[in-house]
This record gives C-alpha cells, sequence and structure tokens, in this order.
C-alpha cells in the first residue's frame, strides 16, 4: 500500500486514495486530497458536509445514504455536487476519511 | 513473440465460433506494430498482460481482480467501473484496468464514421478491447488507466458529442428494442420512448440519488427483445386495445403453404405441412381463436395479446390500431431476497410524443418519490415492494387498483384494512365492550 507524506503526516492510502484506517484523519488529509478532487478553497459549506459523514460513521458504522446527507446537511445533490465535484462518495466520503465505497458501482 | 504462454487460452483459439482469444492476440499484434505510429497513453502490451493475467486465472481457478475500484470523472457520481490487478508487477499493464461505460444509442444502430472516431479515441487511450456491448446496453470500453479518465471523457464530449452511461445507485443506461425501425409488431416507438427518459433524466442518470440501481428497458410488444420483463426494474411493454387484424388471403396462403410458419423461422427441420389448426388455434392460450370454412377468427375480448398467432402467421395477423405500454415494476436478480420478473402496475398508458409522454412522466415520478422515501439502503425496487406491499407501489404511481394486478387473489385472510374504511375506526373502550361481555 502506498503511504502519503503531507505537512509532517503520512498516510496510508489504497489505489483509489481512500483512507486506509479512518482513525488516521487529520485536518491535513483534507488539505492533501482537496485538489485531486477538484477543489480550490474548503468552505464552511464543505466542512459542514465532512463533520456530518464522520458523525454518522462513528455512530452507525457506514456511509448514510445519499438522502439522508441531503436531508440532514440540507444540501441538495447538485449543491453537493457543486462542492464536491466527484460526488458525495469519491469526493466526499474520501475526504471525509471513510472506507471506500463498494459494491456494485 | 507472445509476452506470456498462454496454453490453456490457446485451446479456445480452435472451433468454430469466433475466438475472443485470438481477436485479443490480434489486437496486441496491432499494437506491437503500431502502422499509424500513435503514442500510445497505456502500456502498448495492455492486452498480451490481459491474456496473461487470464492465462493465470485459468490455471489457479481465481480472479486476479482486487476488491472494487473508486474512480470517475468530474461532476458524474458513475460511468466507470475502477479495477485493479493484484498482481500488477507481473502483469504492469493491466495495473489499472478501467472499464468506462459509453451510451449508447437506442437499438445499436450505428454508422462506420462513429464507430472509427470510438476505436480511435481507444486506441490511443485505452485497451483497444471492448465488449459490444454490456448487458444494460452500454458501449463498454475494457481497460484503461485512471488519468486517461477525463481525457476520454473531454474527447467524447467535445469531438463526438456523446456521454458516459450509468453506473452506481442511479437509473441505469436504458435500452430498447429496434422497435419499429425495422418490426411489424412494434406498438410504439420504443427507441424514441427510450431516447426520450434518457435525456429527460440525465440527472438521476449520472448522480446517485437512489436507494439502488433502478432500470428501465423497453420493449415495443410482449416479445420481450430486451426482456424488459426480467432485466428492468421498470418494463415498458407494447401492447394494444381492440382487434387483431386478420388478412384473410394470407390465412389462406398459410395454409396453402405459400407462406411459411413463424416466417421460416423452423425450416431447418421437417415439421410437416403446416396445420392451422394444431399450431395456432389449439396454442392460444384463452383458446379465442377459431378456424372454421376456411376462414379465422378470433374472439379479441378474450385474447391476451401472447402474440403466438401474430408470431406464427406474421403476414397474416397484425398488432390492433389503438396501441400503446403496459409498465411492470420490480423485476430484479436474486440477490437479496429472490429474484423477481416485473409485476403489472398499468395495463395500458398511452405513448403519446405529442405531450412529451406526460403521462409515462408521472407514473415514473411518482414511483421514484415513493421508493426514495421508503427504499431501504441497497433495497431494489421489487423488494420495496414485497415490503411495503403492492397497493402502496400503486398509489404512489397514482394507478387505480385493478383486477389485472393480480394472477390470483390472496389465499390467506391476513388483510389489512384502513381506519377511515372500518366503521368507528380503531379507538374502542374495553369497559364500553364489558358492558355486553361479561369478564
Amino acid at each position: 500500500m502506498a503511504v502519503v507524506e503531507f505537512q509532517g503526516k503520512s498516510f496510508e492510502v489504497d489505489e483509489d486514495g481512500f483512507l486506509q484506517r479512518f482513525e488516521d484523519w487529520t485536518p491535513e488529509w483534507v488539505e492533501y486530497v482537496k485538489e485531486s478532487e477538484g477543489i480550490k478553497d474548503m468552505t464552511e459549506d464543505h466542512q459542514k458536509v465532512i463533520d456530518f459523514l464522520q458523525d454518522y460513521y462513528k455512530k452507525n458504522g457506514i456511509a448514510p445514504m445519499v438522502r439522508i446527507l441531503s436531508k440532514v446537511t440540507g444540501f441538495k445533490l447538485k449543491q453537493i455536487y457543486e462542492l464536491f465535484p466527484s460526488g458525495p462518495g469519491k469526493g466526499a466520503c474520501k475526504m471525509a476519511g471513510l472506507p471506500k465505497p463498494t459494491g456494485c458501482v | 513473440m507472445a509476452k506470456h504462454k498462454t496454453p490453456l487460452l490457446d485451446q479456445l483459439e480452435s472451433g468454430p465460433w469466433p475466438s475472443f482469444v485470438s481477436d485479443i492476440k490480434q489486437e496486441a499484434e496491432a499494437r506491437a506494430k503500431n502502422e499509424k505510429g500513435l503514442d500510445y497513453q497505456i502500456p502498448v502490451d495492455c492486452p498480451e498482460d490481459l491474456l496473461g493475467v487470464l492465462e493465470l486465472s485459468f490455471t489457479d481457478g481465481e480472479t486476479h481482480w482486487k476488491h472494487g475500484g473508486i474512480v470517475g470523472v468530474f461532476g458524474y457520481g458513475g460511468g466507470v467501473i475502477g479495477r485493479y490487478c493484484d498482481q500488477p508487477e507481473m502483469f504492469p499493464g493491466v495495473a489499472h484496468f478501467h472499464t468506462v461505460r459509453v451510451a449508447q444509442p437506442a437499438g445499436k444502430f450505428y454508422t462506420t464514421k462513429f464507430l472509427r472516431e470510438l476505436c480511435d479515441l481507444w486506441d490511443l487511450r485505452g485497451s483497444g478491447l471492448t465488449n459490444m456491448h454490456g448487458s444494460t446496453g452500454d458501449i463498454v470500453l475494457l481497460g484503461t488507466q485512471t488519468p486517461q479518465l477525463e481525457e476520454i471523457f473531454f474527447e467524447l464530449t467535445h469531438n463526438m458529442n456523446n456521454d458516459l452511461g450509468g453506473s452506481g445507485s442511479n437509473l441505469r443506461t436504458p435500452a430498447a428494442c429496434m422497435g419499429m425501425s425495422r418490426c411489424e409488431y412494434a406498438c410504439y416507438d420504443s427507441q424514441e420512448l427510450c431516447y426520450n427518459l434518457t435525456m429527460e433524466y440525465q440527472d438521476e442518470l449520472h448522480r446517485p440519488a437512489f436507494p439502488y440501481k433502478f432500470k428501465f428497458k423497453f420493449d415495443a410488444c410482449a416479445n420481450g427483445c430486451v426482456a424488459a420483463l426480467a432485466r428492468s426494474d421498470m418494463a415498458f411493454v407494447g401492447t394494444w386495445k381492440g382487434d387483431i387484424r386478420i388478412d384473410q388471403g394470407a390465412v389462406a396462403a398459410y395454409v396453402g403453404g405459400e407462406f411459411a410458419p413463424n416466417a421460416g423461422a423452423h425450416s431447418g427441420r421437417d415439421w410437416g405441412k403446416f396445420d392451422i389448426v394444431k399450431e395456432v388455434v389449439e396454442l392460444c392460450p384463452s383458446k379465442c381463436i377459431s378456424y372454421e370454412g376456411g376462414k379465422l377468427a378470433i374472439n379479441n375480448k378474450e385474447c391476451v395479446r401472447c402474440m403466438h398467432c401474430i408470431n406464427t402467421m406474421p403476414r397474416a395477423l397484425r398488432i390492433g390500431e389503438e396501441t400503446g405500454t403496459s409498465i411492470l415494476c420490480g423485476a430484479k436478480a436474486p440477490i437479496l431476497d429472490g429474484p423477481q420478473m416485473g409485476s403489472l402496475l398499468v395495463p395500458f398508458v398511452e405513448v403519446n410524443k405529442d405531450d412529451d409522454y406526460q403521462a409515462i412522466k408521472d407514473i415514473i415520478e411518482g414511483v421514484w418519490d415513493w421508493w426514495m422515501e421508503e427504499g431501504k439502503n441497497r433495497e431494489r425496487l421489487g423488494e420495496t415492494m414485497k415490503r411495503l406491499g403492492f397497493a402502496a407501489l400503486a398509489e404512489a404511481a397514482g394507478v387505480p387498483v385493478d383486477v389485472r394486478m393480480v394472477q390470483e387473489p390472496r389465499h390467506n385472510p391476513y388483510i389489512f384494512w384502513k381506519a377511515d374504511e372500518v366503521e368507528g375506526g380503531w379507538d374502542r373502550d374495553i369497559n364500553e365492550y364489558r358492558e355486553r361481555h361479561l369478564r
């Protein structure tokens, strides 16, 4: 597995650039990933999505369904794509440090 | 000289059927020669490494692709199936081997110009290998690397005016039978409806917003040439109201042997002279056909429009004039709770291009609104129907309950009533009851 060094931190990632362990997440991870996910500047809205994903994951052990993400954050799917161009799975979940989405994708 | 020895795969080059092994080897050779002088953007020996890894899988009987893979293009949540080899050092050419789903034209009619352009794009930026087509219908570009995805997407959209197909928990690429383009059975323009709904629901196709995947398929008659009934969550199956059109002269021609039954489909074997009673009248599932005095008659009120008589005598029998489609919901493969075929939701709805198919879109959106709210994570529509009941689906779709929605009525008495359907409702006082019934 590849190891990424960034601002004095190191992160173990898979081929798709997802963190191998949720516990390894630090705010530097977001800074490191954002460019490859097409994001220039992190805003409060970005943070709100990331915070919710992390809370939900800690509480439930899975990522929330898209519908729940929209409902709780108040962001429509269109707005989520404006924030995270590769979408809630590849974009937001990756930045939040959640495990890679699986299944028939 | 091949890069890897492939003794097991080589055996699949013999025999009469077109050999995928010979074809892949041919592509590998063409890339090695590179007569066009292309600056290949992924390893030139990608197809050879694919044969290598496949041979390894043949040897040990196990797949050599890692689990999953999340790649894509900005703006979309699906369209690309990421894949990585679990022996990247042995087979560097397929270390990345992502699949790109490309939206196909309904009915899969092409010009060579389009296909040449697509091949030019894929030769440069991909493996040169494809699947024509994926079972959902997409053009499948088989094997490329992550940095090429945006490049391919840019060229597809800017130079070829073509988009990606669907993947993930969303509306997948819809597909249709060839419909009116070259079939006299077509009850509606399945290609047009397929195209229209694909364009209407681009957002739902590119950005996963559903509990799970959802597929449309369009069959222009009950023969089911895209198998909509078995392979789509929402199947559109063409049908008609009113009478089958009969040409008695042509019926006589079948009986006389001038026209071959089933358009000659059984000519490979001697089944004897065509016997209209045995092959049509007696095989009719509702027994509503008679043939007396050289005249074929159909009691259309009893006809279930199964297509058998029309299929057998296509030159004598035609679909009715008032055509439309039925809509069936819930087909899916076995996982999780067993396989399902579509269940009839709408017996007949007009397919009306003039109002942009509004009646059909209302039904689709009613079903989606319900399933998006009620469906559990990774629960297909068919499973939501099972869990919450068919009546809930009909209500969501805004469709009146109809006897045609069941094959037979329920045999168990576990019948739910709504409180407002029952006089007095559910709020009862036990003391009032005790006044009449001592404890």
